[in-house]
């Protein structure tokens, strides 16, 4: 089966006034369809710059991404960003910030709008359409910045720290939430992270990168043993402490 | 209740005013009195010329206004544009707006003639720089993970100007708004100092020229009058984008 993402050999060296930073190096991996693939690394070892690379905002210095066996070359429709905090934007009902992506594509039609709506309608948003971003909690907002992201339809999700701008317990909340619907829509994602339980609560797998000039590690299959895997659910497995020390070991992270 | 003390505050130093001048303790000859500037209102009214003056000054206020604003946030939109552009003019930009532009007036009076158009263009001299710096500014300090969001779904720069920083800088703009009014009025009166033949800064010139000290309390007052009106409109221009933004 061909993969939804591939990663080859991929290499990237930003330019800065000290001289040539190396932040990525011969990342090679594959997403494949309908999985949920956590990145977890130091802070700065070039993870949200994998995620731009993938989104098509960056281009890599070496090697190639695919998006379904197309070469990535510039933002393309195949990929759905969302950015550390929900990024509504103020001046927009909530129906309206929805629809800022098939806007900005260009594909705005009366049925997109109907589409949109029944979308709000299922994830208990649709009372909320005309109201502004300000009157909505956390977890509605971070819901609604899912639903930008899903009409646009696309074929792999980018969470880049999607939640850490959340405080704790909101976020093991709307992880839950967001999770649950990722899995209805059916929507493979990359979750980019430095939280080692949230990348295992919600992986099938894990790519441990290293510092800078980031390289992959390792990368964990996570099995968990729980009657329904949900990522609160998944942080009472047994082998849930296991992965952790694991990966912890693995990060090597001093203060 | 704070309104209510405001208009009191209002008519209680008019009141004073009055009584103090015709007690002598202040000389009314050249502070002036309310009732010797409503006699001169009557008077510019009754020679004819009181909307004259008025009507001029407001007019070169409100083109050079909107000038300045328009082409304010073009320039800002054009420097955001070209990094090249921005980095090629920041420093002429920080020279300019620290440089007092009344002291190009006689340039522009030599180089376009005196008359209405060098008004407005030193009331433009004045606000320009200004707007540019505060729109300019509302676009760098707007969140580039907003931009970034617009990028990711695709988005070509045009729409990064249409979807985010315009919008986002909104409340820049109406900033500029708000100190151009002030700016504008500045521009316009000293301009008319310089070269005008009428308009209320004629009037001040005039009146202190020729020790009527009455015609440059009157426009003093008139121009408060005005300047407040126009500083209201602007509000209401705020709210008036702030509710249709939010209708549609």
């Amino acid at each position: 089966m061909q993969p939804i993402v591939e990663v080859r050999n991929v290499g990237m060296t930003y330019q800065s006034p000290d001289g040539e930073i190396h932040a990525l190096r011969n990342i090679d991996f594959m997403v494949h369809d309908g999985e949920f693939v956590s990145i977890v690394g130091p802070s700065g070892c070039g993870k949200s710059t994998l995620l731009s690379l993938i989104s098509g905002l960056l281009t890599p210095t070496t090697g190639q991404i695919f998006l379904h066996g197309e070469q990535v070359t510039g933002p393309s429709k195949k990929a759905g960003y969302m950015l550390q905090k929900d990024h509504l934007f103020e001046w927009r009902t909530i129906l309206q910030n929805v629809l800022l992506g098939v806007e900005i594509q260009r594909s705005l039609t009366p049925q997109i709008k109907e589409k949109a709506k029944s979308f709000l309608e299922t994830y208990g948003l649709y009372e909320f359409r005309d109201k502004y971003p300000t009157q909505l909690s956390g977890g509605m907002r971070q819901r609604a910045a899912l639903i930008r992201t899903l009409m646009t339809d696309p074929e792999i999700l980018l969470l880049d720290e999607a939640f850490s701008a959340l405080d704790y317990q909101t976020r093991l909340a709307v992880t839950d939430d967001i999770y649950a619907i990722i899995k209805k829509e059916r929507k493979t994602a990359i979750l980019v992270t430095h939280d080692i339980s949230e990348a295992i609560s919600m992986a099938d797998r894990v790519i441990v990168l290293s510092h800078r000039p980031g390289v992959i590690k390792k990368i964990y299959h996570i099995s968990l043993t729980c009657p329904k895997r949900t990522p609160l659910c998944s942080r009472e497995a047994p082998e849930f402490r296991h992965y952790f020390q694991e990966i912890w070991k693995e990060l090597d992270i001093h203060v | 209740m704070v309104r209510t003390t405001q208009i009191l505050f209002l008519v209680v130093m008019f009141a004073l005013w009055e009584i103090l001048a015709r007690m002598g303790v202040i000389d009314s000859f050249i502070t002036s009195q309310p009732s010797r500037i409503i006699s001169t209102i009557q008077n510019l009214y009754a020679q004819g010329v009181l909307f004259l003056h008025i009507g001029i000054t407001c007019l070169e206020t409100i083109i050079g206004f909107l000038l300045g604003t328009m082409l304010g946030v073009l320039i800002a939109i054009a420097l955001w544009w070209s990094k090249f552009l921005s980095q090629v003019s920041e420093p002429y930009l920080v020279v300019l707006n620290s440089l007092p532009k009344i002291a190009l007036g006689p340039v522009f009076i030599v180089r376009i003639g005196a008359g209405p158009v060098a008004i407005i263009v030193m009331t433009l001299a004045i606000s320009l720089i200004v707007t540019i710096l505060e729109v300019l500014n509302g676009f760098v300090n707007t969140d580039p993970d907003k931009i970034k969001l617009v990028e990711s779904f695709g988005g070509t720069k045009y729409q990064v100007l249409t979807k985010v920083l315009l919008p986002a800088s909104f409340p820049n703009i109406i900033n500029a708004l708000k100190v151009n009014v002030g700016l504008s009025w500045v521009g316009v009166i000293v301009g008319e100092f310089l070269v005008s033949r009428a308009g209320l800064g004629y009037l001040i010139v005039y009146g202190g020229q020729v020790f009527k000290l009455d015609l440059v309390m009157t426009s003093v007052v008139i121009l408060g009058i005005a300047a407040t009106i126009m500083y209201q409109g602007v509000i209401y221009f705020e709210q008036f984008v702030l509710r249709k933004s939010r209708l549609r």
